[in-house]
């Protein structure tokens, strides 16, 4: 009770801190509004508006200080903005709408897990040969490095580029995106977790002369679980990242990234605020949902008590 | 001893050296070791730390290569013997898989040896049976307390039935009290299935009431310095402990101790 109380406090600062931002931000534009439209503003040179501090303008001009959450195109807008426009486009349009975020979270989704699936599987692949095999270990694993350090942004477009010159495109480039990032934090994770058996563990294998193989099933595999999952965790949160900037350099017609661009393009601040938090809630669902499976699986395992 | 004095004697190693290579020069864990274990033995190895006594278990287990001299388990070498599965092997903590119940822990060994199904539930129950955790099957280790841990890892290394059981310092970690009551139980598994054990500790109580034959070890080498044959009676109560007898090997242990560390 105490802990619900606390988060409800923190989000209500938040609110409250945003809300109070809009009025600053939204200003100057409201301000212009409201002198087109026929109301008294202090200074009425809207030159001279231009070089004031915004403090004082709303303290001249307080009257406007409402419309400052309610403007169609606000510099930032105000939460129940974002929150009408995220309810309008999911809840109140048809799925098969090109306005529907449930349509173009989805198109992006798709491409995420796709791209997980790829990436989940190629890195626990590197990960058992990198614990197999020195020279893997020693060859992969800068690479492996080396290959995050390169921004996604600036990789993104020539991937699709490469891939569209031999014919690919649609879903698969954006998954190879996203694959590109998740990979790696299961590397990482499941090289550690195949080697957590400490010496005395692979000795008693070794007293029952066990074979490699079996070493591998019976004690690498399942005490690398818990390091996998909290891989795949911050690997489908790095999924969802690749798969919206997948969708930026292509100039992509439906996707969440998609939305963003065209938000921009338009000055629809509202579209990209609502776009940010349809793909903050995706992720949100993503991470719960690895969450519980992680519960479920090592219950099952009988680890977690 | 009766007639198996005659045979070949399950553990023999002559002039066994183990010099290990580390970044502060070589370390001689065992130097000049003679020993003969013969079937039915209960032996302790007991001296400091780094006097080489896990060091050479871990040789007759094939964990470890000697450098020099001969050993031979089951008359052949210890690889062989390893490959064999000729001995079951008990370390200091239990190790079982959290992801196991006890009994899938004791399978283990059974299902990499490649045991039938209906052969390997027959097992368990028959080893659990034997170190008093019958019905403890289904629950899984942390359900369990270290005492009976210890057992649940005992079990599984003789669930495969091998003729010779090393043990290094299994009770270590426990209290004096489960200890007491563990080296007893332990006593009678010896009683009735009649194996070879091999058991490093560095109590002088528990080495003298458990054992057949007291190894003394000193280190700087690893080297022995006394091999006593127990004077006790096979059947052991835990009061044998306030006898004259004990309390003289147990000196015997002592002085051998002593001596082993006067001369480094």
């Amino acid at each position: 009770m105490k802990s619900i109380l606390a988060v409800l406090t923190v989000i209500a600062v938040i609110i409250a801190l945003w809300y109070a931002a809009c009025v600053p931000m939204n200003i100057k534009g409201v301000l212009v509004e409201a002198e087109r439209a026929g109301a008294e503003v202090q200074p009425p040179s809207a030159k001279v508006r231009r070089d004031m501090g915004e403090i004082g303008l709303i303290i001249d001009n307080s009257f406007a200080i409402p419309a400052t959450w309610e403007q169609a195109r606000p510099r930032l807008p105000a939460p129940h903005q974002v929150a009408t426009e995220l309810w309008n486009t999911t809840v109140g349009k048809k799925i098969t709408s090109k306005r529907s975020l449930i349509y173009h979270g989805w198109v992006t989704l798709s491409a995420t897990l796709l791209g997980f699936a790829i990436g989940t599987g190629l890195g626990i692949l590197l990960a058992v040969g990198i614990v197999h095999s020195r020279v893997m270990d020693m060859s992969v694993m800068p690479w492996a490095i080396v290959s995050q350090t390169i921004p996604i942004i600036a990789l993104a477009p020539m991937i699709i580029v490469v891939l569209y010159s031999v014919g690919v495109q649609g879903i698969i480039p954006k998954a190879v995106i996203s694959a590109y990032l998740s990979f790696f934090p299961v590397v990482v994770g499941m090289v550690k977790g195949l080697r957590s058996p400490d010496h005395m563990q692979l000795d008693l294998l070794r007293t029952y002369s066990a074979s490699q193989s079996q070493g591998f099933w019976k004690l690498r595999l399942p005490a690398s679980m818990p390091y996998l999952f909290a891989s795949l965790k911050i690997g489908i949160a790095a999924s969802l990242v690749g798969a919206i900037v997948g969708e930026l350099p292509t100039g992509a017609v439906a996707g969440l990234g998609a939305r963003l661009l065209a938000g921009s393009y338009y000055g629809q601040t509202v579209q990209i605020w609502s776009a940010l938090f349809a793909a903050a809630i995706l992720a949100a669902c993503l991470v719960a949902l690895l969450g519980l499976i992680e519960r479920m699986v090592l219950k099952r395992m009988g680890i977690a008590s | 001893m009766t007639t198996e004095s005659t045979t070949q004697p399950v553990i023999k190693a002559r002039q066994l050296d183990l010099t290990f290579q580390t970044n502060d020069g070589p370390v001689h864990a065992l130097k000049d070791v003679n020993l003969d274990i013969n079937k039915g033995d209960f032996v302790s190895f007991i001296g400091p730390s780094g006097c080489g006594k896990t060091t050479f278990l871990r040789c007759i287990a094939a964990l470890e290569t000697p450098t020099g001299g001969t050993l031979s388990v089951n008359g052949m070498s210890a690889d062989e013997a390893r490959r064999n599965r000729a001995y079951g092997y008990v370390f200091q903590a239990a190790g079982l898989y959290p992801w196991r119940t006890i009994s899938k822990n004791i399978k283990l060994p059974l299902e990499i040896m490649g045991y039938s199904k209906s052969d390997q539930d027959k097992r368990v129950s028959e080893v659990l049976e034997l170190v008093d955790l019958a019905g403890f099957g289904g629950k899984y280790p942390w359900q369990l307390s270290g005492g009976m841990q210890q057992r649940a890892s005992i079990a599984r290394a003789l669930a495969f039935d091998a003729d010779l059981l090393l043990m290094d310092e299994p009770f270590g970690a426990l209290d004096e009290i489960v200890r007491d009551h563990l080296n007893e139980q332990l006593l009678q598994l010896w009683a009735r299935t009649n194996k070879t054990i091999g058991f490093v500790t560095h109590s002088i109580p528990e080495a003298v009431y458990l054992s057949t034959k007291i190894v003394v070890m000193s280190p700087r080498p690893g080297r022995i310095t006394d091999v006593i044959e127990s004077p006790l009676p096979k059947e052991r109560p835990l009061d044998i402990r306030d006898t004259p007898e004990f309390i003289e090997v147990a000196h015997r242990v002592r002085e051998g101790l002593r001596a082993g560390h006067s001369d480094d």
